[in-house]
């Protein structure tokens, strides 16, 4: 076990847009959680992330707390132009005290992070002049400079063109690969059909209780969600294995 | 120093020794004119007495004018500007906008009220000082207490927005003090202070305005890297694991400790902590860890060289708000148009 939500309720007013929410994930699991929008998944993710306050209940988190774990916000251009080292640098803000800076070390964590996401040679430039894509990369690189067990992403692919989500969910898969857990709010079902090794439903308020992806994913579920009629049909990639895609029934 | 160790010659060595070195020189060439123009000898003299002649009485003259007059205005034209800047860049960065100015939660405005309360009242220089850094302090509490109480998310916003009506209400205050001040002696008084100026600063007011300059200015170079995560905004800093209230809470403290005594001894001198963080942004970037440092020193420089015009450009005085407001439009509408591309979001 590495992240455990117990009875968790979350908003952010006092009042919930997401309650009882019960939930075990572990190292080196893929999780995507789905739902429309408003639906709390947002809500539930910065719970996580220690920037909102749970309404109730309780997160329990690896050995050492929120230390584990990592938020990925989306994909943003900040008013101030930093430096790509800096950016991802300053993951690792907890780790020195308020009036110090960064050591030797953070420096070498930040250029391996970047390392890892295949940005090495990025570290100079500036985060405001580069591709939305490389941003959010930017920004996994940043996490993974926090030594985080758990990457908690939220709506990561919403900026990005196809290209880009495709890169970003390979990163992803890999990192998943190698132990870290992953725990992304999309608004694309075949991203989690794709990669995922479980997905949950966010719906009226409530986590429905969470499964493989091609059996939590069906159209009914997505007609219910969406308000728009679908079919998933089964087709071969270029290997020849079968791969689900979501189809929209459009007037 | 957490300076990047790839880098092999680090940039913030050679940058500083330049200030640095500009700095020197200004101190120096301040030192010599004004009113009563002095020789590189007469400086010289001064401080190596062995090396020449002079006679001890035009020494004595020399320092009593260094000392007593010119050196006092210097200190507090560095300081004060370092300060201003300091604060300005960090305000800017704290609310994620380059607009933002020290002033902006009404520190400014409380302590001309503070200190128009102190000539309507006949106080002394040091009671009108006092006024006006309580005042100025008061401003900021009261700000910060009513954003708080009003509640919701966006609390830097509503901050700001608090900042500027409270600032209004201190301005309208200003504004009945004139109306009821004597008109031959007071209100000519009070116009002149809320002008600006470092003409009536003595050795005294250095030492009242150091300690809470040094102190606030200690506390935000301290806090350059929490900055930094602070200028991504409030929500992703948290993320980081910075403790967002309290860097806020030790940031606004620094910065109104610095703008209330600077207006205590200064009066409002506009637009230093606007437009120095720019010009210092443009030349070595957002990161705090080097912004800060530069921005002191680009500060310090700036305010020295605007004093020694409002002494030097006419036969009188003129105050020095109005000679930064004239340096700092032209020079910010530059840096706009020049930087605009490498800052727009």
């Amino acid at each position: 076990m590495l992240l455990e939500l117990e009875n968790l309720s979350c908003g952010y007013t006092r009042r919930p847009v997401l309650s009882g929410v019960n939930l075990t994930l572990h190292g080196g699991e893929f999780f995507c959680l789905l739902g429309p929008n408003g639906s709390g998944k947002s809500a539930l993710l910065k719970t996580l992330a220690g920037v909102l306050k749970p309404l109730a209940g309780r997160v329990r988190a690896g050995a050492n707390g929120r230390s584990w774990l990592a938020y990925v916000p989306q994909a943003h251009a900040p008013l101030f132009s930093f430096r790509i080292l800096d950016m991802v640098v300053m993951g690792r803000t907890s780790r020195w005290p308020l009036w110090s800076g960064p050591g030797e070390a953070d420096w070498t964590a930040a250029r391996a992070a970047l390392v890892q996401v295949g940005m090495e040679g990025f570290g100079e430039r500036l985060y405001t002049e580069i591709s939305g894509g490389e941003r959010q990369m930017v920004l996994i690189a940043r996490a993974l400079a926090q030594e985080a067990q758990f990457l908690i992403l939220d709506e990561p692919a919403s900026s990005l063109d196809f290209g880009n989500q495709l890169r970003m969910l390979q990163t992803l898969r890999r990192l998943a690969t190698s132990g870290i857990g992953i725990l992304m709010a999309t608004h694309h079902p075949e991203h989690a059909l794709r990669c995922a090794t479980r997905a949950a439903i966010v719906k009226e308020g409530r986590l429905l209780p969470p499964g493989a992806p091609c059996e939590v994913i069906s159209p009914e579920m997505l007609e219910s969600l969406y308000h728009v009629p679908f079919s998933i049909s089964e087709v071969p990639d270029k290997q020849q294995k079968p791969v689900r895609v979501c189809i929209p029934q459009l007037d | 120093m957490d300076d990047n160790p790839t880098c092999p010659v680090p940039r913030w060595r050679g940058r500083t020794a330049l200030l640095l070195a500009v700095l020197v020189a200004s101190v120096l060439v301040s030192l010599r004119f004004g009113p009563h123009r002095l020789s590189w000898a007469d400086l010289f003299q001064l401080w190596m007495p062995s090396a020449s002649g002079h006679a001890v009485t035009a020494r004595e003259t020399v320092a009593t004018l260094i000392y007593g007059i010119r050196l006092p205005r210097i200190v507090a034209g560095l300081a004060v500007g370092a300060a201003l800047s300091v604060a300005g860049a960090s305000y800017q960065g704290l609310f994620r906008n380059s607009l933002v100015s020290p002033d902006i939660l009404g520190a400014s405005a409380g302590a001309a009220f503070g200190a128009s309360i102190g000539i309507l009242f006949s106080w002394s220089i040091l009671g009108i000082q006092a006024a006006a850094f309580v005042f100025g302090l008061i401003a900021v509490g009261t700000t910060c207490v009513l954003s708080r109480s009003i509640g919701g998310a966006h609390f830097a916003l509503r901050l700001v927005l608090t900042g500027m009506v409270i600032g209004s209400l201190f301005a309208a205050g200003i504004s009945v003090i004139k109306v009821v001040a004597d008109p031959y002696s007071k209100l000519p008084a009070i116009t002149f202070w809320l002008m600006g100026g470092l003409s009536s600063v003595t050795a005294r007011d250095t030492w009242f305005l150091l300690p809470p300059l040094v102190l606030g200015v200690t506390l935000l170079l301290a806090l350059r890297w929490p900055l930094n995560t602070m200028a991504l905004g409030e929500e992703e800093a948290r993320a980081l694991g910075v403790p967002t209230g309290l860097i806020r809470v030790l940031i606004l403290l620094g910065a109104t400790l610095i703008t209330s005594a600077s207006v205590a001894v200064g009066g409002i001198i506009g637009w230093v902590g606007l437009m120095v963080p720019h010009l210092a942004r443009f030349w070595v970037g957002p990161n705090h860890r080097d912004l800060l440092p530069t921005s002191l020193l680009v500060g310090a420089i700036y305010l020295l060289w605007a004093d020694n015009l409002a002494r030097w450009l006419f036969s009188v005085e003129f105050p020095l708000g109005i000679v930064t407001c004239a340096c700092g439009v032209p020079a910010f509408i530059v840096l706009l148009r020049r930087s605009q591309q490498s800052w727009a979001s």
